[in-house]
């Protein structure tokens, strides 16, 4: 792999960026692996660079149906923050922020990673009262959460309207300086460019169409359009689609699919300097570094896998945009879309064995994925490589609905879905 | 924004007054202090998110106020049947299609022209 830096560049411009290659390898699959990841996003192939890199297993492949960054990975809204209530999920996102913080430098691509902020505005005493337990639970575990009066707010962000006659009256606000965002398509590809340098086969337009198991029910590899490949252990990353893999191999998860929207507005000059949400109006907004404010919808509320969604739900989120920043009334929207997302009942992720030997799983990030990237991917690499869960992912096993031991993320989310 | 066809009012509604009820044709276990963890898990967590037909429970919230069932494919969001609370699952090769169906762009540029 040609390391990027300073001097690439300048040879490069010298030569007319004639000597740039692909980013990574694009090889016909071999018939056998120590490991498939199945799903070529953000979390599966940062798990395969991570068995690589952590755990020295390169005899990987990363499977996926369409292309890569074409899935949830590209249709998100790139915010990065590690503010929430519970134990097992402050584990998990602060160790993926702390990934997050060096992600550029560990991978040589620039992820563009920036800790501009994010802002949960309170509405009422309800959001105050929730909103200060979440800030003493996260600072007690050592992550940064700040409350902020509507003036300091107003301070950090200009654009708010904190007037108290506005439609949706701020009386302060929550702000984890940290949090931020990162540029979700350099994710994708620096991930992929950094395992197949490592030596993972990251094959695209590949469907998996099944699961195998010998007579002791253990993986033996998969069927994919493009014949069959077998593996000694197999990781399901599929996001929206993790439940239909499941089922090939039998097994019923408690995974919801339904889709979220994000749309983008046309590029303005920089005007909005970090992140807001608010959970009681659902507001969901930052600028991109090319100017397009990136909007967060919610989710519809039926079972799809269409990318589509209901204009409706669009438009309650620029209601509550217009009134918290009139200044955007008239900005105009320039592209919307969908992305399918697998929700579990109590909103946290699943990562864990399954019932099927050989055969992990790393799924339900519902509408909250992007920010646990780097963590996930880390933690799943360990769980595949040692056949345990590490010690921060212990709590999200598959078995906790089962047990009753629930991590109740619903109202800890930033906006409600 | 989905059209769905409410089979107590018998007429199309849109989206906004509906409330959806998740799967139907799920019985609660009339012995739920006795089953099992696995057996309460099947009934209150697993569920098969088919990428297909599904059937399940909507409520017309804003309008008459009753739950019914209906059968879509959650590929292209099209409903293929909607039916009474307490009805059977309908046989969906004999059943008459409703017209209710998605409200996409193409089938509007497809009316216009």
């Amino acid at each position: 792999m040609r390391k990027y830096s300073v001097f690439a560049v300048a040879r490069e411009a010298l030569r007319g960026h004639k000597g740039w290659g692909p980013h990574w390898a694009s090889p016909e699959p071999r018939p056998h692996y120590d490991v498939i990841i199945i799903g070529g996003g953000g979390h599966g192939l940062g798990a395969a660079y991570y068995l690589a890199k952590e755990h020295g297993i390169t005899n990987v492949a990363v499977l996926e149906k369409g292309w890569i960054g074409g899935g949830n990975t590209g249709r998100n809204t790139t915010i990065i923050r590690s503010n929430y209530l519970y134990e097992e999920s402050m584990d998990i996102y602060e160790h993926s922020l702390k990934l997050w913080e060096n992600l550029s430098q560990d991978l040589n691509y620039n992820v563009m990673y920036s800790p501009r902020g994010v802002m949960m505005l309170s509405h009422n005493i309800h959001d105050q009262q929730s909103f200060k337990r979440h800030i003493n639970a996260n600072r007690l575990y050592g992550i940064d959460n700040d409350w902020l009066t509507p003036e300091q707010a107003k301070a950090y962000c200009p654009p708010l309207d904190i007037a108290k006659t506005a439609r949706y009256p701020i009386n302060g606000a929550a702000l984890q300086r940290r949090g931020g965002t990162a540029r979700h398509d350099a994710v994708a590809w620096g991930y992929a460019r950094a395992a197949s340098d490592r030596g993972v086969h990251i094959i695209q337009n590949c469907e998996v169409t099944g699961i195998r198991r010998d007579e002791t029910g253990r993986v033996t590899g998969v069927d994919t359009n493009r014949g069959f490949i077998g593996a000694k252990k197999v990781g399901i990353s599929a996001a929206g689609h993790s439940s239909v893999l499941m089922q090939m191999a039998d097994v019923r998860v408690p995974l919801q699919s339904q889709p979220l929207q994000a749309l983008v507005s046309e590029p303005l000059k920089p005007i909005f300097p970090c992140v807001v949400m608010s959970n009681s109006v659902h507001a969901y907004i930052s600028q991109s570094d090319k100017g397009e404010f990136v909007i967060g919808a919610g989710t519809d509320q039926y079972n799809s896998y269409s990318q589509t969604g209901g204009l409706q739900i669009i438009t309650h989120t620029l209601d509550a945009i217009c009134e918290l920043f009139p200044m955007f009334r008239r900005v105009k929207m320039m592209r919307q879309w969908g992305g399918i997302v697998d929700v579990t009942q109590d909103r946290s992720p699943i990562q864990g064995v399954t019932p099927v030997p050989g055969l992990y799983l790393n799924a339900g990030w519902g509408t909250g994925g992007f920010k646990a990237t780097p963590g996930s991917a880390n933690l799943f690499a360990h769980l595949i490589a040692r056949g345990e869960p590490h010690r921060l992912a212990a709590g999200l096993t598959l078995e906790r609905f089962r047990t009753g031991r629930l991590i109740d993320e619903a109202a800890a989310a930033a906006v409600a879905h | 924004m989905l059209l769905i066809y409410c089979p107590y009012c018998e007429e199309e509604r849109s989206e906004l007054e509906f409330r959806n009820g998740g799967d139907a044709h799920i019985a609660r276990p009339t012995n739920i202090a006795e089953i099992s963890d696995e057996e309460f898990e099947a009934y209150f967590f697993l569920r098969d998110n088919p990428k297909g037909v599904i059937f399940e429970r909507w409520r017309h919230i804003h309008g008459c106020g009753r739950f019914f069932n209906a059968a879509r494919d959650t590929v292209s969001d099209r409903f293929l049947t909607t039916y009474k609370a307490g009805e059977p699952k309908p046989n969906l090769d004999a059943a008459p299609e409703t017209s209710a169906t998605v409200e996409t762009y193409e089938a509007l540029e497809g009316a216009a022209q």
